[in-house]
């Protein structure tokens, strides 16, 4: 039964991470038909970013912690809004030339990471509370599972706040819905663009500090790994759906982690087998509103 | 007959012989290219190296099946590749059979698999095929770093050349397998232009174009489409099992995501549509890849200063700068600027007479 509990929130923890990168990848692939291949590398950046403020300031406290996340987000949110206004506006509705130029900016991006930053994993330390263990019907979950949560349901509310109530939110979800109609109206969808890209880069951002905190170090290679679950947990949660996406998540997340503990490691291949069935059964995900 | 002659006259072919005739001759030859090759072309250093970058350039060419003929941006190619080389390697190793008849069985199995999960991930279209086919490549990379009974993990498998023919091992015999190698390259063009001009090919060219169109015509896209995806897999698993043989061995970094996107990298750069932009672009990226290491710990670079050493000290960055550069200004890759610039010049020469 610990053991159990340890394994479901654990799961939680790292499907708050798969969510992260994935509501910007949902978001962005819903108004725009982008498949950002860069969104790793936001996350990477954003990772740095936030162990450049530990470094200098420390992270020990909770306000120096929130301002490496501050940080990490805005780093995430300007590599992103860059990317979008450099990169994706000059090829606007040419989707094969758009993923493949952030292919393009992830490798050119992890590699200059590299070069300054080195391979090697640099370790991070946060909050010490974080290191700690609470004890939940016996079982003994590591703090910073509980952060992840945390910071994952934040930003899902936020998103969706914002999506719900703000001018922006509503021109994003109608775009999403229907981006001619849109544009025929006489909105300028451009600036919806930018704005889902920087939402994405941000979250990403905060996913980076969060990431180096659940692992314990950043690397430059620590967005590429997750992003690779964070397409499958787009698809699988419908594409364009921020709440597939969170429900996604949390399934691969979750059964990743009983699988490897109860399967024999066979975690990855389970997430993959799932896929299969989704796209076979239902091409469309699980909120998706049509096959693509 | 005069089919065959007529095809034989045309300028292409032509230079294609040439080219073969040349390419065949060279590990006889007493060629220095200073700068390009590691030292004389009959020299067994020289050969590997031209060989792995007709490897390269064949794997370029099965993509562009992919890509460039069929539209289908698969993030997953060198699951074909890791199963060619890891399935033939495993086979070597465990049971008792000799090279021919191991690779007729890889190539059996790669066939079914590439029919299998071709038929799978062709299900979605567009961007979702390609994340499906990551998901795909990543799960066989998670099975073979799983499996170190077999697979030997991390470490890479080694070739097991007991049941291996002798003319094809060690170091004099390269040349050997660098015309093994030619011919593969060469099996593998001719493959690419017969699906090209089969009636799948245009099928699927004309699917590429407009999908609905073609569904409205009568014409169910999804067997063209897998017929493309099961030829390029299996060509990618034939080019897998030489680079086993060639290199004496595989290892997970065949399998990995970077692989496909260098190989979708070079068939981008060498021009989209493109048979031979894919082959030589595949050939150039080795030789220059080899380069550009050297240029990155070069003394130059050293020298610089601090904010434009890091950058240029790292390949990767240059190359997927450049690459950027050409998906935003070189449309057609750098076969479309060969063809622009000869249609420039031909058109001037319109002009002038």
């Amino acid at each position: 039964m610990e053991t159990l509990i340890l394994l479901l929130v654990t799961g939680l923890g790292l499907g708050a991470l798969y969510f992260l990168i994935a509501s910007g990848l949902s978001l962005i692939y819903g108004l725009m038909g982008v498949l950002n291949f860069a969104h790793g590398s936001f996350l990477t950046f954003g990772g740095f970013a936030g162990m450049e403020v530990a470094r200098r300031i420390g992270a020990e406290t909770w306000p120096q912690f929130i301002l490496a996340l501050i940080v990490g987000a805005l780093a995430g949110a300007v590599f992103a809004s860059l990317t979008e206004l450099l990169l994706i506006r000059p090829l606007y509705l040419r989707h094969i030339e758009q993923a493949l130029i952030t292919v393009g900016l992830s490798l050119a991006s992890v590699a200059l990471m590299e070069g300054i930053w080195g391979a090697d994993p640099i370790y991070v330390s946060g909050p010490p509370i974080l290191n700690e263990v609470t004890e939940i019907a016996g079982a003994r979950i590591p703090n910073d599972r509980f952060l992840l949560i945390l910071g994952a349901v934040l930003i899902l509310a936020g998103i969706m706040l914002f999506l719900r109530f703000t001018r922006f939110g509503l021109v994003i979800r109608a775009g999403v819905e229907n981006r001619s109609m849109v544009t025929a109206l006489g909105i300028d969808v451009r600036t919806a663009f930018t704005l889902v890209f920087a939402i994405g880069g941000a979250a990403a951002g905060i996913g980076g500090v969060l990431a180096s905190q659940y692992f314990g170090y950043v690397s430059p290679h620590i967005g590429g790994s997750l992003l690779i679950f964070a397409f499958i947990v787009t698809i699988i949660g419908g594409l364009g759906s921020l709440a597939g996406a969170a429900i996604a998540a949390v399934i691969v997340g979750v059964l990743q982690q009983l699988a490897n503990f109860y399967l024999g490691g066979t975690g990855d291949l389970i997430v993959v087998i799932l896929l299969a069935a989704v796209l076979l059964l239902r091409p469309s995900g699980i909120m998706g509103k049509r096959a693509h | 007959m005069d089919k065959l002659i007529e095809f034989l006259k045309r300028p292409a072919t032509l230079v294609g012989l040439g080219l073969i005739a040349v390419m065949a001759l060279l590990p006889v030859l007493n060629l220095t290219i200073p700068g390009v090759l590691p030292g004389p072309t009959w020299s067994p250093g020289s050969l590997q190296l031209l060989a792995l970058a007709m490897l390269i350039g064949s794997m370029a060419l099965s993509y562009h099946l992919l890509l460039g003929v069929a539209g289908l941006l698969s993030f997953g190619h060198a699951l074909y590749l890791a199963m060619g080389s890891y399935g033939l390697g495993i086979l070597l190793r465990e049971t008792n059979l000799t090279l021919l008849p191991a690779m007729v069985i890889v190539f059996g199995v790669a066939l079914l698999a590439a029919f299998l999960l071709g038929y799978v991930s062709l299900q979605v279209t567009g961007i979702a095929f390609a994340m499906v086919t990551l998901a795909f490549a990543q799960a066989g990379s998670v099975l073979i770093r799983r499996n170190s009974q077999f697979t030997n993990g991390e470490e890479g498998l080694p070739l097991n050349i007991a049941n291996v023919p002798d003319f094809l091992v060690g170091v004099f015999n390269t040349r050997n397998l660098y015309w093994v190698t030619l011919l593969v390259m060469v099996l593998c063009f001719l493959a690419a232009a017969w699906v090209e001009r089969s009636r799948a090919g245009h099928v699927v060219a004309a699917i590429r174009e407009n999908e609905l169109r073609v569904r409205v015509l009568g014409i169910k896209p999804l067997m063209p489409k897998l017929i493309t995806v099961t030829v390029a897999g299996v060509m990618a698993a034939v080019v897998g099992m030489i680079y086993l043989v060639l290199q004496s061995g595989t290892s997970p970094e065949n399998i990995s995501a970077d692989l496909t996107l260098t190989i979708l990298v070079i068939v981008v750069l060498g021009g989209v549509g493109s048979r031979w932009g894919a082959m030589i672009g595949g050939m150039v990226y080795v030789l220059l890849e080899q380069r550009l290491t050297a240029f990155a710990r070069s003394e130059q670079i050293e020298e610089l200063p601090e904010i434009l050493r890091v950058p240029l000290s790292e390949p990767l960055f240059i190359l997927g700068t450049l690459f950027i550069l050409v998906v935003l200004f070189l449309p057609g890759g750098f076969a479309g600027l060969g063809r622009r610039i000869s249609s420039g010049r031909r058109a001037k020469l319109k002009e002038l007479s």
